[in-house]
């Protein structure tokens, strides 16, 4: 069960930490404010997963030994998350994938059988259909605006939509978890996503490509070069000082 | 009445005056997010729920409370309780007025209202009153906030959001 727990805490913790990496860089200081709240829900959710994640496995590991001492290999979040930001129009329509998914998810998941898991569910459902508004208005604004800006949503996307598939993808801890009523089946959730998409798509004057080939792996710990970096990055100071404490 | 009771409401009073870090005009209790006091054995329990999944004042929040009730003479821990999770419909009659005072607009709607995906919420200016009001950012300086201005006065103002 605590894999299951573990794959959706490590989705939140990299997006979070992706989105944090705009801070002080986005292109103007309202998105510079909206960035760093949305990873803040994303590290949020992650956290409490973690917890309890390390509880259900009982092998003594808290939050910080989950998020700072397992390498990459040991990672299983899907590979969007771990995309490199991009420009602007990569990052929010990541953004929109991810959320246009979580919502939904997290929404079913209100009935779990696990407390945590409906704690979790009950604040980022809400968090995430925020997350669905403000990247569906900036996909529309850029896919359906300036040439340069549907030039680079347009490559957004062609960059982007082979990593979608691997979200309604249920690894085998996630298919036990469902199966126990912990957490909600993926591939029920195709239909919900594909409207949000095509709805966002639609007011952006985009296609979707429908010839992509899907890339996987991220469930069995197969991830881009892009992962590496992200956590040698994020984990280095807790490498550095183990143990340390504010 | 018992000696149980009686320390619940004095507990009660230190907790829900402590002050929100980040918007010093509403209390705990005034946004409720103070959701318990409970006497266990020697020790006072404060049930805390925080407004957000990451919002990064809840250490601060739980320290504060766990202060105000040592300093009012308790052994006290403060435990934090995710589920049911907060809403804006918990903020306080009093709380929402105190955030009109403070020029942040409170949430304008019950938190269970179906919205459509890109719908405008009416929102009115703490300043003048006015509707004529519009969105400038879903996201505001803390997270529970988003960033208005108001096109009648025209004053940007903070906005509670709905959640």
């Amino acid at each position: 069960m605590h894999e299951a727990l573990l794959e959706l805490a490590d989705d939140h913790l990299i997006l979070g930490h992706r989105l944090s990496e705009w801070c002080g860089h986005a292109p103007m200081l309202e998105e510079d404010l909206a960035l760093p709240n949305m990873a803040l829900d994303c590290i949020g959710s992650a956290r409490t997963l973690y917890a309890r994640a390390g509880e259900l496995e009982g092998a003594g590991r808290d939050e910080d030994a989950l998020a700072y001492r397992r390498g990459e290999r040991a990672f299983r979040n899907c590979l969007l998350v771990e995309r490199e930001n991009g420009d602007f129009a990569q990052t929010m329509l990541r953004q929109l994938m991810f959320a246009a998914f979580m919502e939904p998810y997290w929404h079913a998941a209100l009935g779990s059988t696990d407390e945590a898991v409906r704690g979790v569910a009950g604040k980022a459902t809400k968090e995430m259909g925020y997350h669905i508004r403000h990247a569906g208005e900036w996909v529309i604004r850029l896919g359906d605006g300036a040439p340069e800006s549907t030039l680079r949503m347009g490559r957004a996307v062609e960059e982007l939509a082979p990593y979608a598939d691997e979200l309604f993808a249920s690894s085998a801890a996630a298919r036990a978890a469902e199966e126990a009523g912990v957490l909600p089946e993926r591939e029920a959730l195709r239909p919900a996503w594909e409207a949000v998409m095509s709805d966002v798509m639609g007011q952006a004057g985009l296609a979707w490509p429908d010839d992509v080939w899907p890339q996987t792996g991220g469930r069995e710990g197969r991830h881009t070069e892009a992962l590496g970096h992200l956590l040698a990055e994020m984990q280095s100071v807790h490498r550095a000082h183990p143990g340390a404490a504010w | 009445m018992s000696v149980a009771v009686l320390d619940e409401a004095r507990a009660w009073a230190a907790a829900a005056a402590v002050p929100d870090p980040e918007i010093p005009v509403v209390t705990v209790e005034d946004l409720g997010i103070l959701r318990r006091i409970r006497v266990e054995s020697s020790t006072v329990v404060a049930e805390l729920t925080p407004t957000y999944s990451g919002c990064p004042a809840v250490l601060a929040i739980e320290m504060a409370v766990e202060a105000a009730l040592r300093g009012a003479g308790f052994e006290a821990r403060v435990k934090r309780v995710m589920s049911p999770p907060w809403t804006t419909d918990w903020i306080t009659p009093a709380g929402r007025e105190k955030l009109r005072a403070y020029g942040i607009a409170p949430p304008a709607e019950a938190s269970g209202s179906v919205r459509a995906l890109f719908g405008e919420t009416r929102v009115a200016c703490p300043r003048c009153g006015s509707a004529a009001t519009q969105k400038i950012s879903e996201f505001g300086a803390t997270a529970c906030k988003a960033q208005y201005r108001c096109t009648a006065c025209l004053e940007p103002f903070d906005y509670f959001k709905c959640i």
